[in-house]
């Protein structure tokens, strides 16, 4: 049995007087499908930003597939297997659809050499193609990235955050901005890769239908602690969790 | 179908450059010949600026080192195919000496360090007078003789000038439209999700810088035959200047950007000879009016032009939505 | 001893001067995300400005250091923001520099041409006799320079701190979103800057030139020391560039002294390298600051 994929141990983070993250641990193992959810203030995001080493943690240790992460760089992180997308738009407007996704691939493909001498698509244009099929952008594969609609983007998005294989991506409130009819092809679109190459996901996310349909577990983040974790059903009839969101 | 014409258009040019010189005064093969050496230098530049998005202000000191290597070499009897190499090899190994710690810092650094380094290599060329014969410079460099060719002709030079330029440009070419390429591009656009996707770019910043340089000193190993003497006033920070304005005249992170930037550059002084002394000042007034008009250059105002007299692509239903968002 | 002093003195003299400059520079840098490279220019410029007080307008020299002064402010502080910098600056910071750059050919071609290519002698504001202070024969005007200068860097800070435009233009600097929410008119306190960095300017022009001469190309190294200074100094503090501004100076005449007068010009600029290598935040800074 192999371990978590993400292991998070006793993260702690301050600022100023302020405790934003008190002693979180959790594992998140393979293929499972996390989401992380609090109300405004809890402290998910400074977690968000100390698993993606974007924040060192004043104490506590973050590790993926059993190597520790604190304070690398996110190039580095990236390679050793952790996608992300962003919150806000995310794409490289003035390229091609098909160019951003081999973007996301190429660095993890052969040396810097290789890829200075070798092919200008890096070998990666079917592979850019089946991606792009999968998320059903094919008519879109030649466009300037930065003409789709919204929901398109956030769709190129993701689909550059699994171009390179991933063993663990975190979603950065994914359902934001997204109008209905695209959210639900872009959650069948996350659920159908997770069951595909049982990557792990971990999301943070505001919309609760979203996360409830989506993730397998979920973890409450109150005030910089853990106050609830559980399937979505246990959390959707937690007493604490509704007091949380409701009574502040 | 636009390949084949911007490919046809290329031929032509070449065609131009070929073709022009033949018959021509001495003196006016020599200024093409220039045209094409800093063209060089710019190209080199223009993967610095352009696409990496870094300013460097050394590229003079740079062809500094690849004109007194081969000057030096080729006066103590080495083939300049010789020293050639080691003076690009030179280059971009100072280059990555000078960028890597300028690089770990954000921000404009490089430009400030290569701004001392420009200064430091023009002190170094006037005090060692034992290497580089000080202000008195280096003379009487033979032009290289490559068997069946010979360029001592002016003519026969330009030639080979060409030559080496159109192999620096296809290299450029490759580079560009490597993986690499578009590394930069994705660099220039989001910085942060190209660093979240595997993109690593201080390493990539830091070779494109040296590249740049090496082509530097391409451009500088050429002007030592061309010219034939060297001195340490050819290579000041002026100089570095002028090559940086001639990428942003030109169009800084376009691909012949470069050239016309170097054309324009060169020939504007002989177009404004009237002016006298005024010249640099009507050159750097035209500099700022066109920055903030036309921050892409004259490439772009061709951009801007052929925008309104070809008809657009059909553009499709929700572009403009998508194009509003931030 | 007394040689060791007197080079010591002359030193912080000549750097205090070069810390206005850096001041100067750092401020432009930090209300606008302006990085003025021909802030060597602005240096050059305002000394030719009071000579075309006196020779061309017939004004007396005390007139005439006002005139430069208003002149001064006027293009190099009002021209340059509204001209340059704010059609500019939303093209992006590097755009910006390369318009400042080709700017700085610009007044140095025409103090050339509109002025003389020649090294132009420039009235001392005071007599350059030797005072003896502990043996060491220090001259007046070094002293008043020394003097001049700090005082006007106390007048600075103190403006900064305990006034209310003052603390809103540091407002500004440090966060300009946050600074217009609580009321601050941005717009105008990034005016005052320009306005503050050009008077800077004109005063350490007026206290350098009589040492150097009004030469057009002074600005190439007056630019670049002022450049350096403010890196030592850790770019964003007035504290920083003061004290980079006085080890350059003071750097500068000891190696001019005491090592090679040849590379005395390279001395700043291997500390430059030293300060990126080992301390990028420059040895006032902390690595919290703002990166440029």
């Amino acid at each position: 049995m192999t371990g978590p994929v993400l292991s998070v141990r006793n993260i702690e983070k301050s600022f100023g007087g302020i405790r934003a993250v008190r002693g979180v641990s959790f594992d998140v193992r393979k293929g499972e499908v996390l989401g992380l959810i609090g109300p405004n203030g809890s402290g998910k995001s400074t977690l968000f930003n100390c698993i993606l080493g974007q924040l060192l943690p004043d104490a506590g240790e973050v590790s993926v597939n059993g190597r520790p992460v604190s304070g690398l760089r996110a190039s580095h992180l990236n390679r050793l297997g952790v996608g992300r997308t962003f919150q806000q738009l995310s794409v490289f407007p003035k390229m091609t659809v098909l160019d951003n996704i081999i973007l996301a691939g190429q660095e993890h493909h052969g040396t810097m050499l290789s890829r200075l001498f070798g092919a200008p698509d890096a070998g990666l244009t079917q592979e850019a193609e089946r991606m792009i099929a999968f998320f059903r952008l094919n008519h879109l594969r030649d466009e300037l990235a930065g003409s789709l609609s919204y929901g398109q983007q956030k769709l190129v998005d993701a689909a550059m955050a699994f171009m390179a294989g991933p063993s663990l991506v975190l979603l950065d409130e994914p359902a934001g901005g997204v109008n209905l009819t695209m959210l639900s092809h872009f959650k069948d679109r996350l659920a159908a890769y997770n069951a595909e190459h049982g990557t792990t996901f971990v999301v943070i996310e505001h919309n609760m239908e979203f996360v409830m349909s989506l993730c397998t577990r979920i973890i409450v983040l109150a005030e910089g602690a853990i106050i609830a974790e559980g399937t979505p059903e246990e959390i959707r009839s937690n007493p604490t969790v509704i007091d949380a969101y409701l009574g502040g | 179908m636009r390949v084949p014409w911007r490919l046809l258009a290329v031929l032509l040019l070449l065609a131009a450059a070929i073709l022009i010189p033949l018959g021509q005064k001495n003196y006016l093969i020599y200024v093409l010949t220039s045209w094409l050496i800093f063209s060089i230098a710019a190209m080199g530049l223009n993967l610095t600026l352009g696409y990496a998005g870094q300013i460097s202000l050394a590229q003079a000191s740079f062809m500094a080192i690849g004109a007194y290597t081969t000057a030096l070499m080729t006066l103590a009897g080495w083939h300049w195919l010789v020293a050639l190499p080691i003076g690009l090899v030179l280059c971009f190994v100072v280059g990555l000496v000078l960028g890597y710690p300028a690089l770990r810092v954000k921000g404009h650094f490089l430009a400030f360090v290569t701004l001392a380094f420009n200064t430091l290599v023009f002190l170094l060329l006037r005090n060692e007078e034992w290497l580089t014969g000080g202000t008195y410079g280096l003379s009487g460099m033979p032009r290289p003789d490559l068997g069946l060719f010979s360029t001592d002709k002016q003519l026969s030079f330009y030639y080979f000038t060409l030559g080496v330029a159109v192999i620096a440009a296809l290299a450029m070419w490759g580079i560009v439209r490597s993986p690499w390429g578009r590394a930069f591009k994705a660099l220039r656009e989001n910085p942060v999700r190209a660093e979240s996707l595997g993109v690593d770019t201080r390493r990539v910043t830091l070779l494109a810088f040296a590249i740049g340089s090496a082509y530097g000193g391409l451009a500088g190993a050429l002007v030592t035959p061309l010219v034939q003497f060297i001195e340490p006033g050819s290579f000041g920070l002026a100089h570095s200047l002028r090559v940086l304005l001639m990428v942003v005249v030109g169009g800084a992170g376009s691909f012949f950007g470069p050239f016309i930037g170097a054309a324009v550059v060169i020939l504007l002084p002989e177009v404004l000879r009237f002016t006298e002394g005024y010249y640099l000042i009507i050159y750097s007034g035209l500099v700022i009016v066109m920055l903030v008009f036309v921050p892409s250059g004259l490439i772009g105002i061709w951009g801007r032009l052929r925008d309104r007299f070809r008809p657009q692509r059909q553009m499709r239903g929700d572009m403009p939505e998508g194009a509003r968002l931030p | 001893m007394s040689q060791f002093l007197q080079v010591l003195l002359s030193g912080l003299a000549t750097g205090a001067v070069y810390a206005l400059v850096a001041i100067g520079f750092t401020l432009v840098w930090q209300a606008a995300q302006t990085v003025n490279f021909a802030q060597g220019e602005f240096v050059m410029l305002p000394a030719f400005f009071v000579l075309v007080g006196m020779n061309w307008l017939g004004l007396s020299f005390w007139i005439s250091l006002l005139f430069g002064l208003a002149v001064s402010v006027l293009l190099l502080g009002l021209v340059f923001k509204k001209l340059v910098v704010e059609p500019i600056l939303p093209h992006g910071g590097i755009t910006l520099i390369i318009a400042t750059m080709a700017l700085g050919i610009l007044l140095k071609e025409s103090a050339k041409e509109f002025y003389g290519a020649e090294a132009q002698p420039f009235p001392a504001l005071f007599p350059g006799d030797p005072i003896n202070i502990l043996g060491a024969a220090v001259s007046l005007r070094d002293l008043m320079n020394l003097a001049i200068s700090l005082g006007v860097v106390m007048l600075l800070t103190l403006f900064l701190n305990r006034t209310r435009t003052g603390r809103c233009m540091q407002a500004t600097a440090q966060n300009p979103g946050v600074a217009e929410i609580l009321g601050v008119d941005v717009k105008r306190m990034v005016l005052y800057t320009f306005l503050i960095n050009a008077a800077l300017a004109a005063l350490a022009s007026f206290l350098i030139t009589p040492v150097y001469l009004a030469k057009f190309s002074n600005g190439e190294t007056l630019g670049l020391i002022a450049f350096i200074a403010a890196i030592v100094g850790g770019f964003n503090q007035i504290r920083g560039a003061l004290v980079g501004g006085l080890l350059i100076g003071v750097l500068d005449n000891l190696t001019a002294t005491y090592v090679t007068a040849q590379y005395r010009a390279a001395l700043p600029l291997i500390l430059l390298i030293a300060i990126i290598l080992l301390r990028p935040q420059g040895i006032m800074g902390t690595s919290e600051g703002r990166t440029v």
